[in-house]
C-alpha cells in the first residue's frame, strides 16, 4: 500500500478494529451501538450514486427521496494503542452492496434479532454465513422480555450449533457487552483450533 | 454546495487504501513546499491533528465517506497526512489482539 505508514506521526496512531451490528430494519442496531459506545453514535451518509449504484437500480424504490444510505457507528477505546469501532449496518436489503465494503476486515458481526419478527434478520444471517464471517445472534427482547428460549430461536432461524444465541436487551450496556464478548470468545476459540 | 464540487468533479478515489477505519494523522510540521490546502482540506487537517479514522472524519465534516477519501488522497499525495491501516483480523488474527479486545470489553 503506497504511502502507508510513512513518516512517524507525533502521536502514534492506535490500531483500529471493527465489529458489525447487523439485523433487520428497526431491530435496535443503533440502540445497541449507543449502549456500549463511549461517544453518542455518529452518522455518515453516502449518496447512492457515489457508491456505484446504477440509476436503474433506483427504479421501484418506493421513496425516491431516499437517495442516501446512512451508517451509524460508535467507538470503544480498548487502550492507548487499540480502538474498537462498532458499525450498525444499513437494514434495508437494497443497500447490501454497501455491506461487502463494511464486512471487509471486520472482527465479526452481531446479528440482532427482533423476538417478535425473527425472520426479518434471516437475510443478515445468510449474508454472514455465505461469506464465512464469524457472527453471534443477539435476540433483542421487546421491552426486555424474552418469551422464547434461545434454542427455540435457533430452531426458527435454522442456525448451526456453533453459532451462539444470546438473549439480550439492546438498551442495556452490560447486556450488549456480553453479546460482543461472546463474539470475541468465538474468534478466540477458533484461533485456538488453528495450528 | 454539492459534495463533488469539492473534489474537482472526480467521483472515485485514486487510492483504495482508505477504509472506514483507516487512521489518518496530520503531518506536523507540514512539508515546506506544496499546494495550499483548500478550505475542506484545512478542516480535515485540523480534525486529524490527533489520529482519527476516516468514518469519524466524514461524520464530523458532514460529508460522504467517498468524498472525504478523495480529499484524503490529495492530502496523502501532498505529504500532509500519514495513514495507518487497520489491523488484519480475517483468517487467523493475532491471539494477543483478540485477548486485548476481550479484556477491554470486559472492563465496560
Amino acid at each position: 500500500m503506497a504511502g502507508s505508514d510513512t513518516a512517524a506521526p507525533a502521536v502514534p496512531a492506535p490500531d483500529a478494529v471493527k465489529i458489525l451490528i447487523a439485523g433487520g430494519f428497526g431491530v435496535g442496531k443503533t440502540t445497541m451501538v449507543g449502549s456500549v459506545s463511549e461517544i453518542a453514535p455518529l452518522r455518515t451518509e453516502e449518496p447512492l450514486t457515489a457508491a456505484g449504484l446504477d440509476v436503474d437500480d433506483l427504479d421501484g424504490i418506493e421513496d425516491k427521496k431516499a437517495t442516501t444510505v446512512a451508517l451509524d457507528f460508535g467507538r470503544i477505546t480498548i487502550g492507548d494503542d487499540l480502538v474498537l469501532y462498532l458499525f450498525g449496518t444499513p437494514g434495508q436489503q437494497r443497500f447490501w452492496f454497501m455491506w461487502n465494503d463494511l464486512a471487509l476486515g471486520a472482527l465479526g458481526a452481531v446479528v440482532l434479532v427482533d423476538v417478535r419478527r425473527p425472520r426479518t434478520s434471516f437475510a443478515a444471517i445468510d449474508f454472514f454465513e455465505r461469506r464465512g464471517i464469524p457472527f453471534v445472534v443477539g435476540v433483542n427482547g421487546f421491552h426486555g422480555e424474552h418469551p422464547y428460549p434461545p434454542e427455540e430461536i435457533r430452531e426458527a432461524l435454522s442456525l448451526p450449533a456453533d453459532v451462539p444465541v444470546l438473549l439480550c436487551d439492546a438498551r442495556e450496556r452490560a447486556s450488549c457487552r456480553d453479546v460482543l464478548i461472546a463474539l470475541v470468545d468465538r474468534r478466540i476459540a477458533a484461533a485456538g483450533r488453528v495450528p | 454546495m454539492r459534495p463533488f464540487t469539492l473534489t474537482g468533479g472526480r467521483t472515485r478515489p485514486s487510492r483504495a487504501d482508505f477504509t472506514l477505519i483507516t487512521t489518518v494523522t496530520a503531518v506536523d510540521p507540514p512539508p515546506e513546499h506544496g499546494p495550499r490546502p483548500q478550505p475542506e482540506q484545512t478542516r480535515i487537517l485540523r480534525l486529524c491533528a490527533r489520529p482519527v479514522v476516516v468514518a469519524e472524519l466524514a461524520a464530523h465534516l458532514d460529508l460522504p465517506v467517498s468524498v472525504v477519501v478523495i480529499l484524503l488522497c490529495d492530502l496523502l499525495e501532498a505529504g500532509r497526512i500519514t495513514v495507518r491501516q487497520p489491523r488484519p483480523v480475517s483468517g487467523s488474527p493475532d491471539p494477543n489482539l483478540l485477548q486485548k479486545v476481550r479484556d477491554g470489553l470486559g472492563r465496560l
